[in-house]
């Protein structure tokens, strides 16, 4: 075997960099030529600078990170691609355990429904602001990220204005459970194991969860500057189809929890391995005593799942569009579609068809 | 004589942070905070008002920081990172060196670079500091290994100290091995046979 390729990625330590983790560590990356060197990094934004100055190859991106720097809609934007999506669902909307208290009263589902925990949601707060209270807090990670668009979309569909009658800051993922505790928060989105912490510490319920909210949505994505996508094709299509190996032995559930042992561990996650275990085992405790058996709470594969598609990052840009971060333009669309478009992984992999583009559906959809 | 810019550094390590401060107020910019903690750092922001924002990469709170100057009504006036197209090997270089600054809209570039400039290099001067400190604390280790490997041998075989050495020294060379590898190798090997 030849030399080599070294190949920099940055991640974030969360349970979807597992691909990438994976790719590394079971040797998927090395059987195809490439030498896999993670890099952890401690901000979203760290990892947009180091991809948009060359430090990384390839970064664990959120999937709206693309487009806003494509698009122009951040600081160091250069045009990027999103050419296989890492992960599907995972995320979870946690609140405090007063917070629960008042919308189970007002009869919130106890099984993470978004529409009967999103209507117990908007009483809560109408009675909160009926009484004075300054307006309830949620944390996101990322302006550009799906939980800041999940946890809008869930809010407003429930009648709740996520500009006006709630305030939405942004915090780093490990410090959400904390912040929940110490009541500068009162609820948040965030991927996991950080809905966990909350819920196991006694401080936090999950209230409902991206699986419920937009079934099979893209969650992280392989981020790549245009730029590196174009001078290293070969690359590219090798370490794709090795993440694409690493994603379907992250989904085999008898790899579960060597998995969890490997994300656990001091150089990725650092944190102890029974906070993985529940979105890893698709088995999530939702509060105390209640836990919802979902297997593809977190979902990882290396089939026509990852192929990211253009119906996906246009959801992501219409919801820039409607919360004010972006001016739709035709123009913008077009580079939206060529951003998701599946035909680097499609290629890559030799997947001669891909399933037929399906329509965009949440939980609120009307039935096609 | 003063610059007339405020200059907010945010830095959680207190060392490199002064370092910083130091080399602004040398240059002449005499209203330099210096921020460690990160509780309540939106309001403090608010009341400092700074033209400039100075911040470490290995911050986890860059994310908040954007998110505020994007749609905050905390700060009075739009802060950007400081992107000077023209240049990108000064971006380079502050990402390089772990570094990035934020700038008060309007602010001239050319105000602004030496600043960023100074961070740079104190930055890169820091981490240098770092692993000089790094070396010799491996190396205070090292020779107290070594002083230990001596001991055991001159009271095993009953040699002088020179004679010792010597003998690690002649061991390391006869197996290619290093001075410190060998006497860790005995410290070990004691350790377990009980002295």
């Amino acid at each position: 075997m030849g030399q080599l390729t070294p190949v920099f990625a940055g991640f974030i330590p969360l349970l979807d960099s597992a691909v990438l983790v994976a790719a590394k560590e079971i040797g998927f990356a090395e059987e195809e030529g490439i030498a896999l060197k993670l890099v952890r990094e401690s901000s979203w934004a760290n990892i947009r600078d180091r991809v948009a100055v060359g430090h990384f190859d390839v970064a664990h991106m959120l999937a709206p990170m693309p487009i806003a720097a494509s698009l122009n809609l951040t600081s160091l934007a250069v045009p990027m691609l999103a050419p296989m999506i890492l992960g599907l669902g995972g995320n979870a909307i946690t609140v405090s355990a007063a917070l629960w208290q008042q919308m189970a009263e007002l009869g919130a589902d106890r099984n993470g429904d978004p529409s009967s925990t999103g209507l117990a949601l908007a009483k809560a707060v109408a009675r909160h602001g009926a009484n004075g209270g300054t307006p309830l807090r949620f944390g996101v990670v990322h302006p550009f990220s799906g939980h800041a668009y999940e946890l809008r979309y869930w809010l407003a569909a429930a009648g709740i204005d996520p500009d006006k009658d709630v305030e939405i800051t942004v915090l780093p993922p490990q410090l959400m459970a904390d912040a929940l505790a110490a009541g500068q928060l009162d609820g948040y989105c965030v991927g996991e194991p950080w809905n966990t912490a909350a819920v196991a510490a006694g401080t936090g319920r999950i209230v409902t969860y991206k699986q419920a909210i937009w079934p099979d949505s893209p969650e992280k994505v392989l981020g790549v500057t245009r730029k590196w996508a174009q001078s290293s094709p070969e690359t590219l299509a090798a370490l794709m189809r090795a993440m694409a190996r690493a994603a379907d032995w992250c989904a085999d559930p008898q790899n579960t929890e060597h998995l969890t042992g490997l994300l656990a561990g001091p150089d990725y996650l650092a944190c102890a391995p029974d906070l993985c275990r529940p979105a890893l085992g698709g088995n999530v405790h939702l509060g105390a005593t209640t836990s919802v058996a979902r297997p593809d709470f977190l979902k990882f594969s290396g089939g026509p799942a990852a192929a990211p598609s253009p119906a996906h990052g246009k959801w992501f840009y219409d919801q820039m569009v409607r919360w004010g971060q972006a001016k739709f333009s035709a123009a913008g669309e077009a580079d939206v579609r060529t951003i998701f478009s599946p035909a680097l992984y499609r290629d890559a992999l030799q997947i001669d068809v891909l399933p037929a583009e399906k329509s965009i559906r949440l939980f609120d959809s009307a039935p096609a | 004589m003063s610059s007339g810019i405020s200059i907010l550094v945010i830095d959680d390590n207190k060392i490199r942070a002064s370092i910083i401060e130091e080399g602004l107020r040398d240059a002449g910019h005499d209203e330099v905070i210096v921020v460690h903690q990160m509780d309540g750092l939106l309001r403090q922001i608010a009341d400092i008002d700074p033209d400039v924002i100075v911040i470490d990469l290995e911050n986890p709170n860059r994310d908040q920081l954007e998110h505020m100057f994007q749609v905050s009504r905390a700060a009075q006036r739009p802060i950007a990172m400081f992107v000077d197209r023209a240049d990108s090997h000064s971006i380079e270089a502050a990402v390089e060196a772990g570094v990035s600054a934020y700038v008060v809209d309007g602010l001239k570039r050319e105000r602004v670079k030496p600043i960023l400039d100074m961070a740079v290099s104190r930055f890169r001067a820091f981490s240098r500091l770092s692993k000089e400190l790094e070396d010799a604390r491996t190396e205070l280790a090292d020779r107290k290994t070594i002083d230990r490997a001596k001991g055991i041998l001159m009271k095993s075989k009953g040699l002088s100290e020179q004679e010792a050495y010597d003998l690690l020294r002649r061991t390391a060379m006869n197996q290619s091995r290093k001075i410190i590898d060998v006497a860790q190798s005995l410290v070990i090997a004691s350790g377990l046979l009980g002295d």
